[in-house]
């Protein structure tokens, strides 16, 4: 093992000398006490090392020791329902070793090596496999099924497989490979953080990503698969908007990095999900949950990392075929690190102080998200197999190739899949044995804390130019308790013609126009609201007045939205277009009403806009309380009547 | 292991290099001493092979590089803890002002103590009474939160901290969800850090700590504005030490008051230009957000631990600039920020609190059925809405003129005028129960139209609010 000797410390940066046989991004233990890091840049042989922990104490002449890997994580059975910090250690197995502080110099592997998995192999010995393909499963909890993979550079025939009981680091199958070298497979494989996870192909993804928040599902939608960016200045809600989005998107498993934020917003999490119930599953939350929490007092290094770490795990479980949110909060603590570490590297600084490199660091994360056809398929046992060209067609030049219709793929009825594979949701289908490819895929949501709320400053700057989805905070929204505080005017989704079509056939044909008409109301009200704030509301026409107000109604009861009350944090998309149509529908009513002679303050004055304030409160199996509101406005409007008696 | 060197080689503002030097670690303590006699301590900023950079603490002044004496301790930074630093003070370094005598520590601990595992803490959701309706009924604080005062000069932040101070207590729970719990008569601990204020705000402290015999239960560590800037670095972390002392080992519930956070930020500047650093904002250290957070993040409660940290940093706000880097970072650590407004103030409001800005990101889960009643978050939440109304009619009456209003604006600017005078302000000396903080809301609210009370439950405002006398 290569040894060196500290040379020297500043901060969380330790410069060793003598590691000759060290490559860049290798894992190195540091001093007496083995602290990790990482090296991250190489002059002759002097190598700079950033370390994961606080590196108090470090002094010249003492060890480094390369261990040769580059930092990677350990991905398998068990990481659901885990808290981790920036380097996979989880939490706490380290409270239990060293109590309430976290201690230096402690380590403990990502996942329990004691906990016995049930593993059912789903090929059977004889079977040609290749990256990526399933060779069987592990129940990790009643909502998740963990794939089992072959690890993506792998490829040769299964000698040997067998179910039963098994710890991660079991050997569950025996592979050899073309030349002949035989490989052992266990439940666990490990992948370095820094490399993406391959793929077979990118696809457009068009399917929405339902939040239950309806200016976010509504106005500024994202798709499975999709990026956004939340900046915001401080006190305008971003962590509780991204828990929203991890609380209630209709994701199957939710990656939440807690990067340089607050411990007790991670405790929150830690203490609210396992009581949560998912929507769609009926457990508990925390159950699709993973959480990487490197809070802003954790040492600094680790908060770069832990991106990456998070990301990692992402990637590993949309390769088993799942729909993945991860949220990263926030990624400026995340740029802050990485300009830490560039100061302490005596780097040429850019904007702000930040290294040159952080737009393509920012944009190479990004890129990892994605709606992909994963590496791989769910091979077809010797035995078992009824297809006519037998286990031959699995080797891997038979398989489908990347460009390959799904369709075709399975076109042979015996292979047809019992269920689409391409929509696993929360009863994932079981395992069927045919080669059609998997799709799986990672949205990426991203908080940003600009400095001073200045959306000039770099890190906002970098991620716009990548994501397609800005949701904007606006502090001022927040002071008038409008939540959540995203801007309607700045925000926006490029994403929204392309969900177009799913939103036609699931939600109704409808919907994308009233979106379109009421966004169209909001923009018409910021115009008029400049000339109301010169010469009062009484200047404007009654048409413009009637406008303004369905404006109102438009931003109270449909845009605000109450993240503690229980019934209103989720709206689902129905709800949401007949909460629009019943808004429309009284705005058509009062033009109608004013045209035929009503006063306005009588049509203002409606006994039913306090039922439609408080329609959005109606609970899944209420919403007939929606007919109930349109008959109520058909009545109570009536033109040429005395409006509202 | 104390090894002693005379071979500093440059001075540079607060700093010295040292060279040949061996066995020397990062951060490590140092003593100095310079030719004319005077003594000072410092740590190592940073080793390279055989020179060391060493900061000193109480300034350079008087130092020359052959004959300053550098003795390297062999060990970090530490304060001696013990429960007889109740009732004392203590400068910027831990060591006794009061002229009293030296503390027997029960233990020594490193001042820049250990990050709280995120899965030990447990959530911050005791609602601390302060007596003070524009907190409690608006932005309350709870036991484990960091909830900051951002001032400007010239503001009564000392006033209002001081009042925390003293009137903070816990409240029963209450089985009853329409009744609020009894007043608790636990007490707590405050432990106050000043860092470079001047004498007389350090005394305006003392001298209330000392008239509510409030002294006997503080600790206090005083860097003042003639003590050396670069010692301020320590004094919040040592009063955070002492403060975990407390907490975690006397299971006492620890108040901490840190003031003023600006001008411990303008030292941890003056290091950072020293060493010539890249700056960032404002020429702030780029680490400035990772800094402060290792002094916030030491506010919290532990699971299974009976004490508490729970902490009010006071910072004035440089041309009550919000977006100044201090208050920015800070506001993006803590859990909401209390933030005092100059116009209030010039109306002779206090507490001048800024209710719109203002925020505790905590309140949620402090307030509710059991903690205070039922009915409180509704109510603040439209308390809110409704001020914020008032104060954007108002803004739009002072372009067109009063005849300009709606009747329901009118309403709202009725109402904002009399929340102003009656729900923000109070005396100094009034402690408000929090049964009478919303009792005063409700009774706001009944100068509103009865529709306009959108975000009440039904239930509640039938069940609180009174109808006004004259209708």
């Amino acid at each position: 093992m290569d040894q060196g000797t500290i040379r020297k410390v500043a901060g969380p940066l330790v410069v060793a000398v003598g590691l000759t046989h060290a490559r860049m991004y290798d894992l190195v233990r540091v001093g007496e006490q083995g602290l990790m890091g990482e090296i991250i840049e190489m002059r002759g042989d002097r190598a700079s090392i950033q370390v994961y922990e606080e590196t108090e104490g470090l002094g010249p002449g003492m060890p480094v020791v390369s261990t040769g890997a580059p930092l990677s994580v350990e991905l398998g059975p068990g990481m659901l329902e885990a808290v981790y910090d920036g380097v996979q250690r989880p939490l706490d197995a380290l409270q239990a070793k060293s109590g309430a502080f976290l201690s230096r110099g402690i380590s403990a592997p990502g996942l329990d090596r004691e906990k016995r998995w049930e593993f059912v192999p789903t090929v059977a010995p004889g079977t040609r496999v290749s990256g990526g393909d399933i060779i069987g499963t592990v129940q990790e909890n009643v909502v998740i099924e963990h794939r089992i993979m072959v690890p993506p550079a792998l490829a040769g025939e299964i000698v040997e497989i067998t179910g039963g009981s098994f710890t991660v680091t079991d050997t569950v199958a025996r592979l050899h490979d073309d030349s002949g070298a035989p490989h052992d497979l266990m439940l666990m494989q490990t992948w370095p953080v820094r490399v993406p996870r391959p793929y077979a192909r990118k696809i457009p993804s068009s399917e929405p990503l339902v939040t239950g928040t309806r200016v976010i599902d509504t106005f500024f939608p994202l798709v499975k698969g999709g990026v956004a960016c939340i900046p915001g200045p401080f006190g305008a809600g971003k962590t509780v908007t991204q828990h929203q989005v991890a609380k209630w998107s209709d994701a199957q498993v939710v990656i939440f990095i807690g990067c340089g934020e607050r411990g007790n917003e991670m405790t929150d999490v830690l203490m609210e999900f396992p009581q949560l119930t998912d929507p769609y599953s009926g457990e508990s939350l925390m159950k699709r949950t993973v959480l990487v929490a490197n809070t802003s007092n954790m040492p600094v290094a680790a908060r770069e990392a832990s991106v990456y770490t998070g990301i990692t795990m992402a990637e590993y479980f949309r390769d088993m075929g799942y729909e993945v949110v991860l949220q990263a909060d926030s990624t400026s603590r995340w740029a802050e690190a990485m300009r830490e570490i560039s100061g302490r590297l005596e780097e040429m600084p850019g904007d702000e102080g930040f290294p040159a490199y952080l737009g393509s660091k920012l944009a190479a994360f990004y890129e990892r998200a994605g709606a992909v056809e994963c590496l791989g398929g769910v091979p077809r046992s010797a035995g078992s197999s009824s297809h006519p060209s037998g286990p031959s067609s699995l080797s891997s030049d038979d398989r489908p190739q990347a460009g390959d219709h799904p369709a075709e793929a399975s076109s042979d009825p015996a292979d047809a899949p019992s269920e689409p594979v391409t929509e696993p949701r929360y009863a994932p289908a079981p395992v069927v044995p045919h080669a059609a490819p998997r799709t799986g895929s990672v949205s990426v949501v991203g908080s940003v804390s600009p400095p001073g709320g200045d959306l000039s400053e770099p890190v906002v700057q970098n991620t716009l130019r990548v994501v397609k989805v800005y949701w904007a905070l606006q502090d001022t929204l927040a002071y008038e308790r409008h939540f959540p505080a995203i801007d309607w005017l700045t925000s926006y989704s490029l994403y929204l013609d392309r969900i177009h079509p799913r939103w036609d056939a699931e939600v109704s044909p409808e919907f994308r126009e009233r979106r379109d008409r009421c966004m169209a109301i909001l923009q018409r009200e910021a115009d008029l609201a400049e000339i109301v704030r010169l010469v009062g509301l009484e200047a404007l026409s009654p048409e413009e007045q009637i406008l303004m107000e369905t404006a109102k109604s438009i931003r109270e009861d449909f845009l605000q939205q109450n993240a503690f009350r229980d019934d209103d944090q989720f709206s689902s998309l129905v709800e949401q277009d007949l909460l629009l149509k019943t808004i429309l529908h009284f705005h058509e009513a009062a033009i109608a009403a004013q045209r035929h002679g009503a006063a306005l303050k009588d049509i203002f004055a409606a006994p039913v806009r306090e039922k439609i304030a408080r329609a959005k409160y109606a609970t899944a199996d209420e919403l007939g309380i929606f007919d109930e509101i349109a008959s109520d406005i058909d009545t109570q409007l009536v033109a040429g009547s005395g409006v509202g008696v | 292991m104390a090894r002693e060197y005379t071979t500093t080689r440059d001075i540079v503002g607060p700093l010295l290099l040292v060279e040949r030097v061996i066995d020397v670690t990062y951060n490590e303590l140092v003593e100095l001493e310079y030719p004319d006699g005077t003594r000072s301590l410092g740590n190592v900023l940073e080793v390279d092979g055989d020179t060391a950079l060493v900061q000193a603490f109480a300034g350079t002044s008087g130092a020359n590089p052959s004959q300053t004496k550098v003795r390297f301790v062999g060990r970090a930074l530490e304060l001696g803890v013990s429960r007889d630093m109740l009732g004392r003070v203590f400068d910027g370094l831990g060591r006794p002002r009061d002229g009293g005598p030296e503390i027997i520590p029960d233990e020594r601990r490193p001042m820049y103590g250990e990050p709280i595992n995120p899965t030990a803490r447990d959530f911050p959701d005791d609602f601390i009474q302060t007596g003070i309706s524009s907190i409690d009924g608006l932005n309350p604080l709870v036991r484990g939160q960091k909830l900051p005062i951002f001032s400007g000069a010239g503001l009564p932040h000392n006033e209002l901290a001081a009042q925390i101070a003293r009137q903070a207590a816990v409240l029963n729970r209450s089985d009853d969800p329409t009744k609020v719990g009894e007043k608790l008569e636990g007490e707590f601990a405050v432990v106050f850090a000043a860092m470079g204020i001047t004498f007389a705000d350090a005394d305006f402290f003392m001298t209330e700590f000392r008239n509510t015999a409030a002294i006997e239960r503080t600790v206090l560590f005083l860097n003042l504005a003639d003590d050396p800037a670069v010692e301020r670095i320590n004094t919040p972390r040592m009063a955070l030490t002492c403060a975990e002392y407390l907490a975690y080992t006397c299971d006492m519930h620890v108040l901490v008051i840190l003031t003023d956070m600006t001008y411990y930020c303008e030292a941890l500047r003056e290091v950072s230009a020293a060493r010539k650093e890249v700056p960032g904002r404002r020429g702030y250290p780029g680490y400035l957000y990772t800094d402060l957070a290792t002094i916030y993040e030491r506010a919290g409660r532990i699971k299974g631990a009976k004490g508490s940290i729970t902490q009010v940093p006071i910072l004035s706000m440089p041309d009550d600039d919000k977006t100044h880097p201090i208050p920015d970072l800070t506001g993006y650590i803590t859990e909401g920020q209390i933030i005092l407004d100059r116009s209030l103030h010039r109306s002779n409001i206090y507490p001048p609190v800024a209710v719109l800005p203002s925020l505790s990101r905590l309140k949620q889960k402090g307030i509710g059925p059991g903690k205070t009643r039922e009915d409180h978050a509704d109510l603040s939440n439209q308390l809110f809405g409704a001020y914020a109304r008032g104060i954007q009619a108002k803004e739009l009456a002072v372009i067109l003129g009063d005849a300009a209003l709606s009747e329901s604006d009118k309403a709202f600017v009725a109402f904002a005028d009399a929340f102003e005078d009656r729900f923000i302000r109070q005396d100094a000396h009034e402690e408000r129960s929090v049964e009478r903080t919303l009792e005063i809301g409700w009774e706001l609210m009944g100068l509103l139209p009865r529709a306009e009370l959108k975000r009440i439950k039904d239930e509640y405002v039938a069940r609180y609010l009174k109808e006004p006398d004259e209708s």
